[in-house]
Order: structure tokens, then C-alpha cells, then sequence
């Protein structure tokens, strides 16, 4: 994983071209939500040790935004998807 | 040459001889030597003091573990320190030098250390130098620093270059030994891609000191022969000279390939290393076996090695390591090593054979002394006897070498790099390689195999099984038959009872096997706090050689298995790296990208002095005449941009293009403020804020068309903002039609500031620039001049009369110089940001010195720009917490100092007036500050608490690191035009 | 048994042979006043402080592996104050101040070494910026001066003053900052504080947290069996949401792995802590010789103690950049820590939702610097149950009410403080 990402768009490139943004879980609250859900949102994190998903940036590359599927001790990566894919299709 | 070299053995080429020198002393070796083979050949042995008691130290390897011939090679700024003579590759010119001794290798004060070493025991300085506190640093660790490290470094630029590379293959290859060359044959064979690494200069490993027959030839002919096939094949790729330090995720392995390491002076046409990302399908370690010294009494005299090095010394170099060698070994490679000294006609002293019996033979004429060891030795500054004992019989044996053998760890440090532990064999008495899994593999002696044979046999093996994997079909290799190979069993021997002087485990740092029984006492046995409560392994050579038997030796004292021990940590680097190699290309000047905007050749012409800002250099100010500072320039270019116009280039901005139907309201959910109802040509300032509330970025977006808008950012925040809309657009709202590309780097924008702009910018703009055709805030395309289209916007960081002019980056200058021509009856100057940076603080725009990533629009007096009637906008969540609206917060306002003259600057911390500088006191701080010719003195932006409330209130900017504090009036952020009369001319 | 010249020459004439051990190795009791989780630097220092400063005897360590095998045997070693804001400022130096009396006060010296800690611009806005952190520091009774490239220069000859890419404009130096031998200081916290009776218990890992019908906190089930306690206080940092999950608490904690690296030793050539402004490089050198020294975390989540190569090589080249002698010096070793990257980059000591619990969390790759008062922090909140005067900033609930304590001023997103 830190080595190398196959992205979707662009095959197999070096992590330097990524950047990383974080956790990509949380879901964005509605407009109406109340604070509490804000601060969850925003400051509050699972944290887990071992499958997490997380934003990944092709910064130098097609400029897409992936999640990245993989595990945060061993870090083999399960799957990348386009983070709008993944939007648009309901988070899985 | 020398009494030390035999003649017609080894692999040296005796037309070629290398002069070198060593502590200024002038030597002869040959090509094909290393430093210490050649230094061993002129009857060199002491090449060293250790860390601690500065004892005289030989090598005790002939390779890259090597903790005691540590030398400094090179000179000046080519200095390297604790280069280990065992693997430096010997050249003309070399200049060598030994460390850590004073005044001389041979006469070392420092040894007294040894005098005193009943107190200097494990963790010692835990325990003292505590009283009186003071002298901590005063005394006690100025002392122990400056017995600190080993080498000296020069600390001085490196002249030579280094460079990166990325390698991809279908099989990684580590090793050349019998194991590495059987494997990469056979996947070479096979059409697999494959590279072969190997550390040392010349290719075969263990073979090239190996006396065995292979295939019915020697086996360094047998290693030309398979070379020979391999450079042949189109699909390997043979790296000589390259360490693979690191395994890293996603099977990528660093390697370091010394390109010139081996010449006086490397030619300027190639780097001195290269450093290698490669990325490979599957690898195989070969890297062999490491052969274990014997912990007995006075282990570390120099003389003595492992029969391994003596071996190799012997066999690929043509160095007899002593005239009278006795061995002291627990297994075959002892008798093996006796065999080839007495084949090469060297006397062996005696066999010490710790096994009370064995099926090895000795050869004709040596005595074998059986159930034997060895508890003391002899010898200054070179081996010169040995005291064996026998059943409790002391008996002196001369001798001026020692070759021993404790057995064999195979060298699987690559494989436990990543979190897995090597796994304690019982049957070998050693850590084997961890299954990491079918991609990356363990072969040959480093797999746990001991002989030549099975060694060939396992490369081939593994090699196959990658080739499968891989899909390809195998072609045919045959093993090669060998011819009088010996057996290296052993039967295990941790420690050598009865020393009567010190045993060492850990010869650099001179970790003894007193030191460990005290860990132990003291309830640092676990592996890990021993080593750091000991130091054992934490030498340069990171425990290669004398770990195991650190473990093995710990378990013996705690009474459990190594098993149960473990080891500690394998972490990168294999070996050593350079920083040079690993910093490759990237250093001085060159060491970040440099960004020069698409008007830098303008400004330079027109006298610019540029700043780094960020990777940009931006144009500071422009010098004119007789101007003698900074200041002069700055004051000029501010006062003509007021009364006059000026030219300032602002292609640095941040620049976006939005297109879309729905990039209104995609617009109107990135800023706090509406952007829904901009019309087309209209530019409007924006803010937009990060979802905790605070401020991200600032700038304006102008709706060129119905669905394309142009968006600038600030300089610093370009790219975070670009990645910013990207990442809305794509997670949070991936329905809304709008797409981004950013153009930063496509236009040439500059500023065109003053009265008197209009009066220029309308002699080359075929539109009409009247105000009311072209007010404040009009954003569309005009035509120029000649017919090129531009992008015109009125809008002004000033405060003046003022357009942004954005023309395709290829025209900048030119559009630049016809705008300074045009101004020129009008008195138009060329200013930069500095001037740029004084118009806005007069006028209390803000910029990132105030938008700190802490402030809230409110904070900055934007609080207006919070729509409070829009559903939703990034940051509007949590912007009305508790924290982020409280009375107390921050606030910015304008500073005046009372008296004209003082000079305020930004970073002076703010404090009420007579109460005394504390933890409490502090009222917040100058965020921006300058001379302002307008006013005709210093001012500045602060960010004070409650500001608002506080104007016209003096207050104390308090500048103690500046070693100045005066009073200062809290007035209006805004000094020039409050009423913005001059926007709307 | 103490230490001191006399027991060392003593004990050299015995054969070194008296020398006890440095802490007992005690079966868990079946209930304690006050359970530690976590046997690290901010774990050892709070049952030391505990103990000696709040008079609660009656407290246990559980530490998994063994001690001082997290964090504060695997980081650089330096010590200082040098902050910006208002709720970290007294808190460091209060450390600070603890770290300058450490070895008297633990009878154990961990080599705290006062060389200094610049920290150098490469701009006139990073110069603003230093003198405004100068400033704070000064307010707040800390050592800070701002010096000119000129002063520089004599200092450091060796840096790159010619041919800089960011050229050096001045230097932030605060001369009480320094390093410390950490694994000392773990060492040091452990005897110390089994000399007042805490039962330190490796090689236990706690499995569970045990709650009664209310929600309070009982006790931990562990791999040697239950152990009640009347306070449970975390301090497991790098494994704080993981901890802290066991209690069904989620934190604003994300987990990420820093590296940093030593040379070969070579004798002294570098005597104080240097900040390199241009990026985010750091070095020191030890008191063995190595040059110890860091830059950027790996920047995704991370359990694993280890890092990828392309920050191996953005440190190198910083090094470089900013030092061009290191280039043919050697690089020995390069480890990982795992850290709790915080949502504004500064740690938590507080209180939880959870009755009985208490948390110490969050630090960043800060964490060494603040072991001393860290400790003496979250063993007076433990004991009185109210934050330390200079820890009430650091609050659990800061982000909630808007009060973060944002040092780099990059909101909410950990893995760039």
C-alpha cells in the first residue's frame, strides 16, 4: 500500500503521486443535522486496527478522489474505487 | 608482494597493483582486493580501537557485518567515516585513516578506559554522574560526547552527484552465491525479467572463497560460467556493487549501487551512487549465512576471525591470515578451513574442537584437540598465543591467528523488516526466515541449508516455483554435481566457560558476557531492554554478528530458549546507506522545484529583486536611481501606486476555471457567502471555510459565461483549494454538473493599480472602460490591442482604482511592456509585493498573516460574509459553537504606535498597559505590520482581544524577543479611504 | 537500592555482582485503587506522580509487551518548550521544569541534556512567525531568543547558507530545550515508582473493561485475569481508540506512524536540536554519537511500526538541503512509531463520558517531551478529579464547544498537524 496504488483510472503508481486526506467513512451530515452530528462528522473517528477505508488524492495524477480499502497493520490494499462511484452509488 | 600473500591463489589480478595508503603510510595491493584484504597482505591486522575501551581491534569478518575495521577513506569534502575495510573495494589513490584513537591506532589513551572497566559496566551512566546536577552538562557529558562515535565527519559540501532510478522485474534476485546464481539462471532461462543484486564488487558470494569442485570445474570458474550465461541473456539485468537495504510494501526493494565508490576521482558524468526502487513480482533472498563467532576470554584480539574470513581471505585474495594458525570451532567449517590453510602451505598451531569427538578430518599432521576451548588469549597489538584448556588443563598454544567457528545464521534480515519475527530452528541452532508468504522467499544457506550442493540445488528450486507462479514454463537446469565439499553441522557452543578475560558479544560496543549477566540480574533480560540497557547490537553493525549469540546466551542466563528470547527488532537499513544516495538529485538550489511566474523575465528586466514565496519567486520590489534599501523602493512604488498607477504581477494567484450547470450552486455551497445570483460579468470576493468553521482561503470568482466562472485563490493555497472543489464535487455533491480545471499556470494576470489605470489600460483595450460601462466588479473578456483576447477585472487589493489583467501566459511580457509603455506619460511604476503588501495593510485587507487557520470570518471583521440564509455551506455546521463565537475571541483591528517613529513589527505580542508580561496577560499580537508613505508611519493589523470594542485604546506591543515595547493605539483596520470613494471613480 | 558514586565503586569491587533488580515483577492483585493501562513513558511517569506526589499507594501498571516498548523507546529524544498557544505553553514548560530536576528527583539519570533547540526561518513571514512564538514563550516566563542569520553562522557553520533553496533568514533558539535518553526515562519512572509500591505487571494485555449496571468502570479482564479497580486511567497512546473502544468511547484520534532515523556514530559534530524551517526535518546528536533525527509522518493511517521509502528519501533530502555535509555520511537504521494523530494535533488529558475512566491521549508526535508532566498532569486529575491548572486546555470536550488547541492552524485533519 505505501509503496504502490493501482489506481483506477491510471494503473499502478507510486504512493508520492497520492495525497491523503483521511478516514472516508463518516458521511457528510444534511444541512439540517444538529451539532452533535457535526462533531461527530468532523472530530470523531473508529480508528480501527486492520480494514479501515480512506481518501486518497491522485494529486499528481488524474486528480480523482479514491477510497482506498486496506488494512492499516499488514497494509495490503482490498480495493480502490472512485470516491464519486462510490458516492453516487450509496456508500457500500 | 608481502611475506602475507601467496602466491598463484585467488581472484586478485596480480598485473594490476593499487597503491593506497593507511595512516599515512604508503601500501601495495592488488585489483581485486579489498582494504583489508590488502592491509592483511602487508601484515596489517590492527585496523581499529572499539567504541568503549579503545581496545586494538583486527577484522574479524571479510564482509559487509564487520564490526572492527572501521577506517575513514577519502579526503576533504569525499571524508566518510566508519567505512568498513572488509567490503571498501581497494583503488589507486585510496587514502585511508583509523578512528577513535589518540594519539595513534597503535598508542590509544583511551584504552585506559579498559582499566576502569569494572565500573563502566552495562547502563552505568544511568546509575551516575548525578551530583551536583549542574554538572551534567557541564562536565560529565561534555566527557562522554567527546568519546562519542567512532569516525569524525567534515561536515563540508559533497562535490559529487547522485541519482535515482526506479527497476521493475519479475523476479528480484538478492545474492550471488550458489543459491542466487541458480536462481536467477533458472528464471533466466525460463524468459522471466529478472535482476540479480548483488553487494560485493564481483559476482558468487560464497563460491569465490569455495575450494569445492562444481560441475567438474573450480568453483570461481564455475561462477565466470554462469555469469557469463546470465550477461547474455536479454532478460537479466546483473547489478554488481548494489546492497538491497530495505523491503518495503507492495514487494518494493531499496537498493544502493555504488556507481564510482571505487575511484580516487569519479568522473563528473555519473553519479558516485545510485539509489533503486524496485518493484518486483517476486523475490528470492540468497544472501547466505553468516558465520558466529565463539564467546570465549579475550575473543577480540586482533588476529582473530571467523575460519569463514580466514577462508575467504585465503582462498579469494591469496592472504595467509597468520604464519601459525590455530582454530577453535564447534563444527566442519574449523576442519575445513584447516584443510585450505595447509593446502596453501600454512602452518596450523592446533584444531580446538569444542565436541568431545567428530567425524571432520584434520589434516595430516595437525593435533586436534577435542572437548577443548580456549580462556584466555595473548598479544598486544596482534595475536600472539592462546590458552586452551582440556579437562581443567591450562596449556599455552603461539599462534598469531585464530580462525573460529560457532556455526551459521543465515542472513534473513530483508525478510523480518516488516513485522515478522525469524523462527528459532532447534535442528539448525539458529533463527531461520519467517514465511512471509509465496512472493518473497528464502534460498539457499540464508533457507537454513548448509552445504554447496543443496545450496545450488534450493536456488534452482525456489527459482522454479516463482517461475510457475509467474506462468511460465520452466526451462531445463541441471543442478551441477560438487566435488569435495565438506560438511558445516555443528553442535551449538553459546559461551565458552572459564573465561579469565573478557568475552565479548558485541565487539564494536564492547558488550562483554558480564555486561548481559547484569542486565539480567538487574531485570533487563527481555531481549529488547537488554540490548538497550547493554548497547549490544546497536553498533554500526546492528547486531549482524553478534546478536544470536546474545539471544542464545540471555536464554542461558534466564534459563529458557531462544525461542522464548526472540530477537529484536529488524528494522532497514541491511547495511549502512548513504545520505547522498538517498537524497539523490534533490539538494541546495535543486532541492524543491522553483516556480518563476509567466512575468518573472518582466520583472527582471525592470530591476526586480525576487523572494521565495512558497516554490514561487515572486518579485519583491523594483529598485530605481539612487535608492539605497528596500524601504526607499517600497515607499516609492506604495506613494505612485496611490497617486499615479503601478504594475504589479499577480500570476502567482491561484487560478480555476469552473464550468458547469450547476456551478452556481456548487459555488454557493464551497463560500460562506451567496454566489447563487452573481451575474454574468460580475466578480465577486468569496470565503471559503473548512468545515470547523474557520477560514480557509480567500479570493474572488467572476462569471465570465452563464456556466464558466474563473475563481482565484491566494498564492499558498492554490493547490489545497483546488483539492479542496475537487473533493466537494466528487464525495459530498457527485450529482452536480461542474467540473474544474486549474489555469494557474496557463495565464499571466497582473494588477494595473491607481488613478490613473483606467487612463492606461483604455490606450490598449479596444472596449470601453468607462465606469459605467466597466464598473467595480465588472469581470468579462475584453479585446486588446492587436487582437488578443484578455480577461479583465475590476477589482483592487489596494483600494485604488484598480484592474487584474489576465492574458495566455506566451503574451505576459509583451502585454506587460505595452501597458508600461502606454503608462509611461502617466508616470506608471513597476511594484511588487512588498509595495502590494503595504497597499493592503493600509487599507486592512487581509491575507493569510491573519487568516492563520484560528480566525473566523467574524474575527477578521467578515462576519457579514456568513450567509445565514443559505441551507448549507462547508463550515456552516459547526460555525456557531460556543468557542468560535465568544465575546472574548481574537478580533482584528488597526495599531498606530503613539510616538512616530517606532517601528512596529509583525510577531510583537500585545499587552494591556502597566500589567506585568504573564501566562494570563497576553492580549493577542501585530498579524501584519509596515511603514505606511501614506500615513508617514509604521502600521499594522493586530489581532487583540475583543478588538472592536477596544478602539482608540493604547496598549503595550510588547517585543521581547526584539528587545523592544512602546504604546500603541487601537484604531479602524482600514487607513486609507474608509468609505471606498476611490474603488467607484 | 540507591545510587551513587560509592555503590558503583562497591559494587565493581564485587564482581558487580549485588546489583538488584531495578523493579519487581509481581502477580497481579485481584483489585487496586488505580489501574494504568499502558506501561510507557506517560503510563510509568502518571503511577511514579500518583504515588509520590497524590499519596495513593495502592496502583498497577499493566503494560503488554514489555516496558517502555511503545513510544518513548522509538522517538527522537528531544525535550523543549517552544510553543505558540495559550493552553500548551505552560503545560511544556511545566514539563520542561520536571524534566530539569528529573535525575534528582528519580535518583536515575536519564541524561536530559540542555544543548538547545533552534528552530530556523526561511522567510520574513516564518521570521513574524517565530517572533510571535518567541513572544508567547516570553510572556509565559520561557527561555526564547530570536537570532540573525549572522548569529547563526557562528553557531552552525555548517548549515547551507550559500546555496539554499529557502535561504536561512534567523533562528527561534530556546537553550533550556534539548534531549534525553529515552529509555532511560521509562526506566527511571519504573524504578521509581516500584520503589513506592506499584506493582508494574508486563506481558499483560487487557482484553476488556468491565462496567457495572450504571456504566461504571469496575475493572479490566486481562490475559492474567480479572483485575477490579476503583479508577481505570489509559494511557496508550498510539492504541488510544482501541483502548478506548473497549469502553464503547470513540475519540478524535487517528493512528499514524512517524519515522526517524540514526546514523553511524561519528564523533560530535552537531551540538544542538535543529528545526529545519524549509520542511519538517529535525536533528540532534546523541551522546553515543549517532545523529538522531525525523521529518513528515507517512501521512496515512497506520498500525504498523514501520514506513515506506519515499519519506526515507524526502528526510534524507531535507537533510541534505539544509546540511549538505551529511550527504556522505551514513544512514544506520530507521524505525516507526505509531502515534495518535489528535484533530488539532495536541494531546487529551481529561476526564470521560464513562465514570471512573480517564483518558490520556492524543499526543502527537509530541508525546516524549511531555512524559514528566503528562504524568504528574493525569495524576492529579486522577486524585483530585479536576484538571491540573496547566492541563485545562487540553479537554476531551474542547472540539465540541469550539476550543481546539490548534498549533499548525490546519484543522481537522490529523494527519497534517
Amino acid at each position: 500500500m505505501a509503496s504502490l496504488i493501482t489506481c483506477p483510472h491510471c494503473g499502478r503508481r507510486p504512493k508520492e503521486e497520492f495525497s491523503i486526506r483521511g478516514d472516508a467513512v463518516p458521511e457528510r451530515p444534511t444541512p439540517v443535522a444538529s451539532e452533535e452530528a457535526w462533531h461527530a462528522y468532523v472530530y470523531l473517528r473508529e480508528n480501527p486496527r486492520g480494514t479501515i477505508r480512506e481518501y486518497w488524492h491522485h494529486a499528481a495524477g488524474c486528480r480523482r478522489w479514491l477510497v482506498v480499502e486496506r488494512d492499516n497493520v499488514t497494509h495490503e490494499v482490498y480495493a480502490v474505487t472512485d470516491a464519486r462511484d462510490l458516492a453516487k452509488g450509496g456508500a457500500a | 608482494m608481502t611475506s602475507s600473500r601467496i602466491a598463484n591463489v585467488g581472484l586478485i589480478d596480480r598485473s594490476r597493483i593499487v597503491k593506497f595508503s593507511f595512516d599515512g603510510r604508503a601500501y601495495k595491493g592488488f585489483e581485486g582486493d579489498t582494504l583489508a584484504s590488502a592491509l592483511l597482505a602487508n601484515d596489517v591486522t590492527l585496523m581499529g580501537r572499539s567504541f568503549k575501551y579503545h581496545r586494538p581491534r583486527g577484522p574479524v569478518t571479510a564482509g559487509p557485518s564487520e564490526p572492527n575495521a572501521l577506517v575513514t577513506i577519502g579526503k576533504d569534502a569525499r571524508t566518510e567515516p566508519n567505512t568498513r575495510a572488509t567490503v571498501a573495494e581497494l583503488y589507486s589513490g585510496l587514502v585511508a585513516r583509523s578512528q577513535n584513537a589518540w594519539p595513534s591506532l597503535k598508542y590509544d589513551i583511551g584504552s585506559i578506559n579498559g582499566l576502569f572497566s569494572p565500573m563502566l559496566g552495562a547502563g552505568f551512566y544511568y546509575k551516575t554522574f548525578m551530583w551536583p546536577a549542574a554538572f551534567w552538562e557541564k562536565l560529565y557529558e561534555p566527557v562522554i560526547r567527546r568519546a562519542a562515535g567512532l569516525g569524525k565527519a567534515v561536515l563540508a559540501a559533497d562535490p559529487d552527484r547522485y541519482e535515482k532510478s526506479w527497476a521493475h522485474c519479475d523476479l528480484l534476485v538478492i545474492g550471488s552465491g550458489p543459491s542466487g546464481l541458480m536462481a536467477a539462471l533458472t528464471a533466466g532461462r525460463a524468459g522471466l525479467r529478472v535482476i540479480l543484486a548483488e553487494q560485493d564488487f564481483r559476482l558468487g558470494g560464497s563460491l569465490l572463497s569455495e575450494t569445492a569442485m562444481i560441475g567438474g570445474v573450480s568453483a570461481p570458474d564455475f561462477v565466470a560460467a554462469t555469469v557469463a550465461e546470465l550477461a547474455d541473456m536479454p532478460n537479466v539485468t546483473i547489478m554488481p556493487r548494489t546492497t538491497v537495504f530495505g523491503w518495503y510494501d507492495d514487494m518494493v526493494f531499496g537498493a544502493v549501487e555504488k556507481v564510482q565508490k571505487h575511484v580516487a576521482v569519479p568522473s563528473a558524468d555519473k553519479p558516485v551512487e545510485r539509489l533503486w526502487r524496485i518493484a518486483a513480482r517476486r523475490a528470492i533472498l540468497a544472501a547466505g549465512a553468516e558465520e558466529r563467532p565463539l564467546v570465549f576470554g579475550g575473543n577480540d584480539r586482533p588476529g582473530i576471525m571467523t575460519a569463514d574470513a580466514t577462508r575467504t581471505y585465503l582462498n579469494r585474495y591469496g592472504v595467509a591470515t597468520g604464519r601459525k594458525v590455530a582454530i577453535f570451532t564447534n563444527g566442519g567449517s574449523g576442519y575445513r578451513t584447516a584443510a585450505d590453510l595447509s593446502a596453501r602451505g600454512v602452518n596450523i598451531a592446533a584444531i580446538i574442537d569444542s565436541r568431545a569427538a567428530s567425524a571432520d578430518f584434520a589434516p595430516y599432521g595437525v593435533r586436534v584437540i577435542c572437548s577443548g576451548s580456549i580462556v584466555d588469549t595473548k598479544g598486544g597489538h596482534r595475536l600472539s598465543g592462546i590458552m586452551t584448556n582440556r579437562f581443567g588443563y591450562d596449556e599455552m598454544i603461539d599462534c598469531d591467528a585464530l580462525a573460529m567457528s560457532g556455526g551459521w545464521s543465515p542472513v534473513v534480515h530483508l525478510m523480518c523488516q516488516r513485522g515478522a519475527k525469524p523462527v528459532w530452528s532447534e535442528e539448525a541452532q539458529a533463527f531461520l526466515a519467517p514465511d512471509v508468504g509465496p512472493l518473497f522467499i528464502a534460498a539457499g544457506s540464508a533457507a537454513g541449508h548448509a552445504t554447496v550442493s543443496e545450496c545450488l540445488r534450493d536456488g534452482a528450486v525456489k527459482a522454479h516455483a516463482a517461475v510457475e507462479a509467474l506462468g511460465r514454463l520452466v526451462g531445463h537446469v541441471n543442478t551441477p554435481e560438487v566435488e569435495g565439499e565438506y560438511d558445516p553441522s555443528f553442535a551449538p557452543l553459546w559461551y565458552v566457560p572459564g573465561a579469565r578475560a573478557k568475552a565479548f558479544v558485541d565487539f564494536q560496543n564492547d558488550v562483554h558476557v558480564d555486561d548481559l549477566a547484569l542486565a539480567t540480574r538487574e531485570g533487563f533480560g527481555h531481549v529488547e531492554h537488554a540490548k538497550r540497557y547493554t548497547t549490544s547490537g546497536m553498533a554500526t553493525d546492528q547486531g549482524k554478528l553478534g546478536n544470536v549469540n546474545a539471544v542464545a546466551l540471555l536464554a542461558g542466563m534466564r534459563g529458557v530458549s531462544p525461542a522464548q528470547v526472540g530477537t529484536t527488532t529488524y528494522r532497514p537499513f541491511y547495511t549502512p546507506v548513504s545520505f547522498g544516495a538517498l537524497a539523490g538529485t534533490a539538494r541546495a538550489e535543486q532541492s524543491r522545484p522553483i516556480r518563476t511566474s509567466p512575468l518573472h523575465g518582466w520583472a527582471k528586466k525592470n530591476g526586480a529583486t525576487f523572494l521565495e514565496s512558497g516554490l514561487w519567486y515572486r518579485s519583491a520590489y523594483f529598485v530605481q536611481g539612487e535608492e539605497k534599501n528596500w524601504r526607499e523602493s517600497v515607499d516609492r512604488e506604495v506613494l505612485n501606486v496611490r497617486q499615479n498607477a503601478g504594475l504589479c504581477d499577480v500570476s502567482t494567484l491561484g487560478k480555476i476555471e469552473i464550468f458547469g450547470g450547476d456551478a452556481a450552486e456548487f459555488l454557493n455551497r464551497v463560500y460562506s457567502n451567496a454566489f447563487l445570483k452573481l451575474p454574468v460579468g460580475k466578480a465577486r470576493y468569496g470565503l471559503m471555510l473548512r468545515e470547523d468553521g474557520m477560514v480557509f482561503d480567500d479570493g474572488t470568482t467572476s462569471r465570465l459565461f452563464e456556466n464558466h466562472y474563473v475563481m482565484t485563490t491566494t498564492t499558498a493555497y492554490a493547490a489545497e483549494v483546488m483539492a479542496h472543489l475537487e473533493f466537494a464535487s466528487q464525495t459530498f455533491w457527485p450529482d452536480l454538473d461542474v467540473r474544474f480545471v486549474s489555469t494557474s499556470d496557463q495565464w499571466a494576470q497582473m494588477a494595473l493599480a491607481g488613478p490613473k489605470s483606467r487612463t492606461i489600460l483604455q490606450k490598449i483595450v479596444e472596449d470601453d472602460l468607462s465606469d459605467a460601462s466597466f464598473p467595480f466588479l465588472a469581470a468579462r473578456e475584453v479585446q486588446l490591442k492587436g487582437g488578443l483576447t484578455a480577461r479583465l477585472f475590476r477589482i483592487s487589493f489596494s483600494g485604488e482604482l484598480a484592474y487584474e489583467l489576465a492574458v495566455p501566459a506566451g503574451y505576459g511580457e509583451a502585454v506587460a511592456d505595452a501597458i508600461m509603455e502606454a503608462g509611461g506619460g502617466e508616470g506608471i511604476c513597476a511594484y511588487g509585493v512588498e509595495a502590494l503588501d503595504v497597499l493592503r495593510i493600509e487599507k486592512g485587507h487581509v491575507t493569510h498573516s491573519e487568516l492563520d487557520g484560528r480566525t473566523t470570518a467574524d474575527d477578521v471583521g467578515l462576519g457579514k460574509m456568513m450567509s445565514t440564509s443559505k441551507p448549507d455551506f462547508i463550515g456552516k455546521g459547526l460555525s456557531s459553537r460556543y468557542g468560535l463565537t465568544a465575546a472574548d475571541r481574537l478580533q482584528m483591528v488597526g495599531l498606530k504606535p503613539v510616538e512616530l517613529d517606532k517601528p512596529l513589527k509583525a510577531g510583537a505580542a500585545l499587552l494591556r498597559e502597566g500589567v506585568e508580561p504573564s501566562m494570563t496577560a497576553g492580549q493577542g499580537f501585530v498579524s501584519s505590520a509596515c511603514f505606511s508613505p501614506h500615513i508617514g508611519q509604521w502600521i499594522g493589523l493586530a489581532m487583540l482581544k475583543s478588538g472592536r470594542e477596544r478602539i482608540g485604546e493604547k496598549i503595550l506591543v510588547w517585543d521581547a524577543v526584539r528587545s523592544t515595547e512602546f504604546l500603541a493605539e487601537v484604531c479602524a483596520p482600514v487607513f486609507v479611504d474608509p468609505d471606498n470613494l476611490n474603488l467607484h471613480v | 537500592m540507591r545510587y551513587s558514586a560509592l555503590s558503583i565503586l562497591r559494587q565493581a569491587l564485587s564482581g558487580n555482582r549485588g546489583w538488584k533488580p531495578a523493579w519487581r515483577e509481581p502477580e497481579p492483585k485481584p483489585h487496586y485503587d488505580v489501574v494504568i493501562v499502558g506501561g510507557g513513558g506517560h503510563g510509568l511517569s502518571t503511577a511514579y506522580y500518583l504515588a509520590k506526589e497524590f499519596g495513593i499507594k495502592n496502583i498497577a501498571v499493566l503494560e503488554k509487551g514489555y516496558i517502555g516498548s511503545g513510544n518513548v523507546g522509538r522517538n527522537t529524544t528531544i525535550v523543549r518548550s517552544n510553543y505558540l498557544l495559550e493552553g500548551n505553553i505552560p503545560f511544556y514548560e511545566f514539563s520542561l521544569k520536571l524534566w530539569e530536576g528529573l535525575e534528582a528527583d528519580l535518583n536515575y539519570n536519564a541524561m536530559v541534556s540542555q544543548r538547545g533547540v533552534m528552530m530556523l526561518a526561511h522567510s520574513d513571514g516564518q521570521r513574524d512567525a517565530f517572533a510571535r512564538r518567541g513572544n508567547a514563550m516570553r510572556m509565559h516566563g520561557v527561555d526564547a531568543e530570536l537570532l540573525d542569520r549572522e548569529d547563526l553562522q557562528k553557531m552552525m557553520p555548517y548549515l547551507n547558507y550559500d546555496h539554499a533553496r529557502f535561504p536561512i533568514k534567523a533562528g527561534l533558539l530556546q537553550k533550556r530545550g534539548g534531549t534525553a535518553r529515552h529509555d532511560a526515562v521509562a526506566w527511571g519512572y519504573a524504578r521509581g515508582a516500584d520503589s513506592h509500591g506499584v506493582d508494574i505487571i508486563q506481558h499483560c494485555e487487557v482484553t476488556a473493561i468491565r462496567r457495572d449496571e450504571k456504566g461504571r468502570v469496575t475493572g479490566v479482564e486481562t490475559s492474567k485475569g480479572f483485575i477490579g479497580c476503583n479508577k481505570l486511567a489509559l494511557a496508550t497512546a498510539g492504541h488510544s481508540s482501541e483502548t478506548a473502544r473497549m469502553a464503547d468511547l470513540r475519540l478524535p484520534i487517528e493512528t499514524h506512524v512517524l519515522q526517524a532515523f540514526v546514523s553511524e556514530g561519528i564523533k560530535p559534530v552537531i551540538d544542538n536540536v535543529i528545526v529545519y524551517g524549509g520542511g519538517h526535518f529535525y536533528i540532534s546528536q546523541s551522546d553515543k554519537g549517532g545523529l538522531v533525527f525525523g521529518a513528515d509522518i507517512d501521512y496515512y493511517s497506520s498500525y504498523a511500526q514501520r514506513g515506506n521509502l519515499a519519506i526515507v528519501e524526502s528526510t534524507m533530502e531535507e537533510g541534505v538541503s539544509l546540511i549538505p555535509g551529511l550527504s556522505r555520511l551514513r544512514v544506520l537504521r530507521s524505525w516507526g512509531g505509531v502515534m495518535d494523530m489528535s484533530m488539532d494535533g495536541s494531546p487529551i488529558i481529561d476526564r470521560t463520558p464513562i465514570e471512573n475512566l480517564y483518558l490520556n491521549a492524543g499526543w502527537c508526535y509530541g508525546g516524549f517531551k511531555a512524559t514528566p508532566a503528562s504524568g504528574f498532569c493525569f495524576a492529579h486529575l486522577i486524585a483530585k478529579n479536576e484538571p491540573h491548572h496547566v492541563a485545562r486546555a487540553l479537554r476531551l470536550d474542547r472540539f465540541e464547544r469550539g476550543y481546539a488547541v490548534d498549533e499548525a492552524g490546519k484543522g481537522p485533519q490529523p494527519n497534517i498537524h
